[in-house]
């Protein structure tokens, strides 16, 4: 798919870095401030989908190529389970065993901080696969369709 | 805010009637985009019921709806509908949800029901109680999503990745055998 | 309670535009409606009169712990809502299919097909 006129293509430039630096801040501080997770994992997808829009799918797969997207799916949703089975060494599953730290700092609440991380890669790479599989689906020409029906 | 409960009113009869405009309208477009107006709407409404957080979800999920609904609607030319109207289906429909309404109306104007605005919280008192003490995260959900509850959030993981995994596999061009077939042939 | 049968009138309406519609997008639309209102219905069952959100700030004083709206509805939508972005893809990545397929979308037509 192609891009999208001039304008278009400048302010994304200049807003795309921006709105995965917010999405970043959701998910770090979510156990301090409302989001988590789930809601900033959903805003970085959204910062590669503007990028795909907006430029087309060669750049937006030159940034974050689908082999990568994958591998960054199943490696969030492996390193939340390994978080689990951390806790069933020392205890019952998902008990928290990293160390608590202070209240209200941002290294604190034990494994609160590595779940968020590890279900935001999950859920951005997710949602961006499969906005690229969707956006990038051609129909079968007209050649492969005669094809078929001689074969 | 003490009484939120005009503004929450306000808010339903618009998500109603949006939703009876989507349901009637003709052209896929327009129901595709009245859909999106209910669904902002509720991200607003969520902010007034005191939950920032399924605000910010809502919000950003609203978007990524609207423009899979899109993509899924513009790949016909012509996106008006005719309608052949299937009058026993409709009749069958309208009598039976009358029925789901009356007996909506039944189980929450009766007693035993907790009145708006008076949770039981039997549950959720030990978590306000204990939340902070236990896991040092200021934010009571998070901490109840990832550390008293956090066997829900792997479920809800492998049931994202399950459905990503499915429309991916629906979307690939060519299945296994076609190739094979075309390379033996 | 006039506030919960507000809710049960959107989920009925999402169901009667699941079964009664017979173009297979507004079957997905009446599925979306039907998201809505259980995700909202949930929400509002927690909601406490005067409530505040249930997030601790430093210098906060223990009886404004019972002012907190209720948090466990909160955190069950939150998965619910991520999840109906999931499901919402798989369906219309079966849209897609099914227009390539069969050129239409009109369920009616598409049942007559045999073979």
């Amino acid at each position: 798919m192609k891009g999208m006129t001039l304008i278009v293509r400048t302010i994304t430039d200049f807003v795309v870095g921006f709105i995965v630096v917010f999405g970043a801040y959701i998910v770090l501080y979510g156990h301090l401030t409302p989001g988590g997770g789930f809601a900033g994992g959903v805003i970085i997808a959204c910062a590669f989908i503007l990028l795909m829009l907006a430029h087309g799918k060669d750049v937006a797969f030159s940034k974050l190529g689908q082999h990568t997207a994958h591998v960054l799916d199943s490696a969030g949703a492996l390193t939340f389970l390994l978080i689990g089975w951390i806790g069933l060494t020392a205890g019952y599953f998902f008990m928290n065993v990293f160390g608590r730290g202070e209240p209200f700092r941002l290294l604190s609440s034990g494994m609160i901080l590595p779940a968020n991380i590890a279900i935001a890669f999950k859920v951005g790479s997710s949602l961006f696969l499969v906005f690229a599989a969707l956006a990038t689906f051609r129909r079968k020409s007209f050649r492969a369709i005669i094809e078929d029906e001689l074969t | 805010m003490e009484n939120i409960t005009p503004q929450l009113y306000t808010l339903l009869v618009f998500m109603v009637v949006g939703s009876v405009v989507a349901i009637e309208t003709r052209n896929l477009l327009s129901a595709v985009i009245s859909v999106s107006a209910v669904g902002f709407a509720l991200s607003v409404a969520f902010l007034f019921l005191g939950a920032p957080d399924i605000a910010i979800t809502q919000l950003v999920v609203e978007v990524l709806v609207l423009v899979i609904l899109i993509r899924g609607t513009i790949l016909i030319d012509n996106t008006a509908i005719e309608s052949h109207r299937d009058t026993l289906a409709v009749v069958t429909s309208l009598i039976f949800f009358g029925l789901v309404l009356g007996f909506g109306a039944m189980i929450f104007g009766g007693a035993g029901f907790p009145e708006f605005g008076e949770p039981l919280m039997r549950v959720s008192k030990v978590y306000v109680q204990t939340g902070l003490p236990a896991t040092h995260a200021a934010n009571i959900v998070t901490a109840i999503i990832l550390d008293f509850r956090a066997y829900d959030t792997l479920g809800e993981a492998t049931v994202l990745f399950t459905s990503i995994l499915g429309a991916l596999a629906l979307m690939r061009r060519e299945g296994k055998t076609t190739r094979r077939e075309v390379a033996t042939a | 309670m006039t506030v919960y049968f507000l809710c049960v009138v959107l989920l009925t309406l999402g169901l009667y535009c699941l079964v009664a519609k017979k173009n297979i997008v507004k079957k997905v639309i009446g599925v979306v409606i039907m998201d809505y209102a259980v995700n909202l219905f949930l929400i509002i069952i927690g909601y406490k009169r005067g409530g505040v959100a249930p997030i601790v700030e430093p210098g906060m004083s223990p009886n404004v712990l019972e002012k907190f709206v209720d948090p466990l509805p909160q955190a069950l939508v939150l998965t619910s809502i991520v999840i109906g972005l999931g499901v919402l893809a798989l369906m219309v990545s079966m849209c897609i299919r099914l227009y390539e397929k069969h050129g239409t979308f009109d369920m009616s037509q598409i049942s007559n097909l045999r073979g």
